[in-house]
C-alpha cells in the first residue's frame, strides 16, 4: 500500500467500504430525485419531436432537408461527426488512463463509458437515415448475396462502417464487463423478489472469486490495451471520409491526428457537463471531487491546445503550399459568407480553453460548466465550418450556394439530444454510475482518511526519531 | 443436488485477509476459494493460483479473425468480383489496412470476452448462489471445503480467530 501524501485525495468524507456501496447504490434504490423527472421529461419531448422529424424524412425523403448537389453534406453529417466525436473521451477514460495508471479515472469512467455508448449510438442513427433507404442497411455489410455485388473495400466510408460497428461493440463490452461485479453488489442488496432477479440475471451470476477476480483483471487490461488504439482509429477513419476526397479544405494529411484530438477535446467536455450535473443531483461529490475535475480540465487543456495548432497549421500550409484553391478555401473559411461559423468555433474552440491556465477557473465549478457548453458548441461549429464552408463554393461559382438547415434536420439534431439524454437519465437510475468495485480498490491509498492517517503516522515517526537523536 | 458445506471465515479488510490466507496456507490447510468485494492484488499468489491464459486466447481469436479476414477480402476482390476502382491494383493491401485492424480488435475482444464468460461459469441463467451475499459488499469471506477439512474443522477455526476474522461460520447449500 502505497499512499502518496502530496497527491490531491480522490474520495473525500468519512467513509468506509460499507459506506461507498451504500453512497453509489443509493441513486438506484428509492424515488427518483424532483431534478431527474424533469429532465427526463424535457429528454422525452425532445426524442419525440426526433422521431417525428425521422418518420417524416422517411415519409417524404430526403428532400425534406435542405441539401442540394452543393452542398451534398449538411447538418447530418455534422451531427454524425460530433456525436462520434464526443463518445470518444469515454474510451480514452476508461482504457488510455487504466493503461496509465491514473486512479481518478476512476470516479468518472463508468459514466463516460456509458456516454460513449449512447453517442455512439446517436450517430449512428445519422448513416440509417441518411444513406437513403433505411430498410436495406445491410447492403453495407460484405456477405454473399444474390446481387453478386460486394462493398468496396478500398473505400473509407466501408472502413467506417467496421470502424463504428467495431467501436460501439468494443466499448460495449469494456463497459459491461466492468459493470458485472457492481450488478452483483446491487443483487446482493436488493430488497424486492423482483428487483433481486434482475439484477441476478444482469450480473450473470457473478461472486467476486479469486479466480474470477484475476481474470477480470486480466481482460480488462487486453480490452484497454485494444481500445486504445481503436479509439485513436475510429476518428481517424471518419477524417478518411473527408482527407481522401479531392475536396480543397478537406485533402490534407494533417486530418488524423486533428480530428482524434478533436475528438478527445468534445468528448472531455461532454463528460464535464454531465458530471458536474450529476455529482450536484445525485450527491456524488465526495467520490468526483473537485481534483477529478481539474484533472479534466487539464486534458482540456492539452487538446484544445492541439487543436489550435491544428487550425493554424491548416492555415500555414495553405499559404505555403502555393495552391491557390486551397488557399481559397481558407480564405473563405475566414472571411467568406460563413465567417460567423468560423469565428465561433474560433473562439469557443481555440480561445476560450486558455482560460483554463488559471488554476482558480480549473477548480471552479460553474465556469468549468460554462466552458465544458462552450466547448460542444464550439467542436459542433468546427464540423460544420469543415464540412459546409469547403463544400458551398464548389467548383463551377455559377453553382455556389448558401446552406441553412429546415426544420427538420434542425428537429432530428434535438431529437438525438433527446434519445442521449433519456438513455443517460436511465442509465443513471438503474446502474451504479461509479465503478464502485474500482473506488474501493483505491480508497486504502487516496482517501483523505489514508493521507491524513498516512501523515500522522510520519509526524509521529519524524517525533520519535528527534527523540532519539536528542537523548 | 446433496448439500455441500462450507466453513467461511469473513474478514474485514484486504489486509487481515492476506496475512490470513497466508497463514492458513503455511498451516497447510487447502483454501477451497476467496470471495472478495473488489480485485485484491498478490491475493491469487498468495492463494497458489495458476496465471491465467485469458490473454493467449485473446491474441489467438485476434490472429485467426485478421487472417480469416484478410483471405476473405483478397478472395472478394481477386477472385470473386475483381473490379477496378479509381484505377487501384486488385489486390490493394494498404487499403485492407483499416478493415485488417479493426477485425482484429473485433474478433480479439468477442473472443476473449466469451472466453472469460465461460471459464468463469457466469450467465444469467444458471447461477450459483453467492455463500456470503455481504462478499459484494464489504466483507472479505475465505472458504473451505467442510469434508475436505473433515477433522481439522476445529484447528481451522482457531486459526482463522488467530488471524483476526470477524465472524467465523458454517454454511449449507443444497
Amino acid at each position: 500500500m502505497f499512499v502518496s501524501p502530496i497527491r490531491e485525495p480522490l474520495i473525500t468524507g468519512n467513509k468506509d467500504y460499507h459506506q461507498i456501496t451504500e453512497d453509489i447504490a443509493r441513486p438506484t434504490e428509492g424515488r427518483p430525485q424532483i431534478g431527474w423527472i424533469i429532465g427526463m421529461g424535457i429528454a422525452q419531448v425532445a426524442l419525440l419531436l426526433g422521431v417525428f422529424m425521422m418518420l417524416w424524412t422517411i415519409w417524404y425523403g430526403i428532400g425534406t432537408w435542405n441539401l442540394n448537389r452543393t452542398v451534398g453534406w449538411g447538418w447530418d453529417i455534422t451531427n454524425f461527426v460530433w456525436w462520434i466525436g464526443i463518445g470518444h473521451a469515454g474510451t480514452l477514460i476508461s482504457a488510455i488512463l487504466l493503461l496509465f495508471r491514473q486512479k481518478w479515472r476512476t470516479g468518472v469512467n463508468r459514466a463516460a463509458e456509458a456516454m460513449t455508448i449512447f453517442a455512439v449510438l446517436c450517430a449512428a442513427l445519422y448513416p440509417g437515415i441518411h444513406m437513403g433507404r433505411l430498410w436495406v442497411p445491410f447492403y453495407i455489410f460484405p456477405y454473399p448475396n444474390t446481387r453478386a455485388v460486394w462493398p468496396n473495400f478500398d473505400s473509407p466510408l466501408l472502413w467506417d462502417v467496421f470502424a463504428i460497428s467495431t467501436y460501439f461493440t468494443v466499448s460495449l463490452l469494456f463497459w459491461y464487463i466492468g459493470l458485472i461485479p457492481d450488478l452483483a453488489t446491487l443483487r446482493d442488496r436488493a430488497k424486492s423478489t423482483l428487483r433481486k432477479n434482475i439484477y441476478k440475471a444482469l450480473s450473470f451470476g457473478w461472486r467476486g472469486s479469486a479466480k474470477q477476480w484475476q481474470r477480470f483483471e486480466s481482460i480488462s487490461l487486453v480490452l484497454a490495451g485494444l481500445a486504445t488504439p481503436l479509439v485513436l482509429s475510429v476518428h481517424t477513419i471518419v477524417s478518411f471520409d473527408f482527407a481522401t476526397s479531392v475536396i480543397p479544405g478537406w485533402h490534407t494529411t494533417i486530418f488524423p491526428p486533428y480530428f482524434v484530438a478533436g475528438a478527445i477535446f468534445s468528448g472531455f467536455a461532454m463528460v464535464l457537463t454531465l458530471m458536474i450535473i450529476t455529482r450536484k443531483i445525485l450527491h456524488l461529490e465526495d467520490y468526483i471531487t473537485i481534483g477529478h475535475i481539474e484533472s479534466m480540465n487539464k486534458v482540456i487543456i492539452l487538446t484544445g491546445s492541439i487543436v489550435g495548432i491544428a487550425y493554424t497549421t491548416e492555415l500555414f500550409v495553405a499559404w505555403y503550399s502555393g495552391n491557390i484553391y486551397e488557399q481559397y478555401a481558407f480564405l473563405n473559411r475566414a472571411m467568406g459568407p460563413y465567417a460567423w461559423a468560423y469565428w465561433i468555433m474560433m473562439t469557443c474552440n481555440v480561445f476560450s480553453p486558455q482560460l483554463m491556465w488559471i488554476k482558480k477557473l480549473r477548480r471552479n465549478l460553474v465556469a468549468t460548466f460554462i466552458l465544458s457548453i462552450i466547448i460542444n458548441i464550439g467542436m459542433w461549429f468546427e464540423r460544420f465550418v469543415i464540412i459546409v464552408t469547403s463544400l458551398h463554393r464548389d467548383f463551377l461559382p455559377s453553382s455556389w450556394t448558401y446552406y441553412v438547415p429546415t426544420f427538420v434536420e434542425v428537429g432530428i439534431f434535438i431529437g438525438t439530444l433527446g434519445i442521449f439524454f433519456t438513455l443517460f437519465l436511465l442509465f443513471a437510475r438503474t446502474f451504479p454510475v461509479i465503478a464502485i468495485a474500482e473506488v474501493k480498490s483505491i480508497w486504502r491509498t487516496s482517501s483523505n482518511q489514508a493521507i491524513e492517517k498516512f501523515q500522522q503516522q510520519e509526524e509521529a515517526e519524524a517525533a520519535a526519531e528527534k527523540e532519539t537523536a536528542t537523548v | 443436488m446433496a448439500t455441500k458445506k462450507y466453513l467461511l471465515g469473513i474478514f474485514d479488510d484486504e489486509i487481515t485477509l492476506m496475512k490470513a490466507v497466508k497463514g492458513v496456507r503455511a498451516a497447510g490447510t487447502k483454501i477451497y476459494d476467496v470471495y472478495t468485494p473488489f480485485p485484491v492484488h498478490g491475493l491469487d499468489d498468495a492463494m497458489g493460483l495458476r496465471h491465467t491464459r485469458l490473454h493467449t486466447a485473446g491474441f489467438l481469436f485476434g490472429a485467426t479473425g485478421v487472417l480469416l479476414m484478410f483471405l476473405y477480402i483478397t478472395w472478394i476482390n481477386t477472385v470473386n468480383y475483381p473490379i477496378i476502382v479509381g484505377g487501384k491494383p486488385y489486390f490493394a493491401l494498404p487499403a485492407y489496412i483499416p478493415v485488417l485492424f479493426e477485425i482484429t480488435v473485433l474478433s480479439a475482444s468477442v473472443g476473449m470476452v466469451i472466453a472469460y464468460f465461460v471459464r468463469n461459469g457466469l450467465s444469467p441463467i444458471r447461477q450459483e448462489p453467492p455463500l456470503d451475499s455481504r462478499a459484494t459488499d464489504h466483507k472479505f469471506v475465505v472458504a473451505f471445503d467442510a469434508e475436505e477439512l473433515s477433522g481439522e474443522m476445529d484447528n481451522v477455526k482457531e486459526l482463522l480467530a488467530e488471524h483476526g476474522a470477524s465472524e467465523i461460520n458454517e454454511k449449507e447449500i443444497d
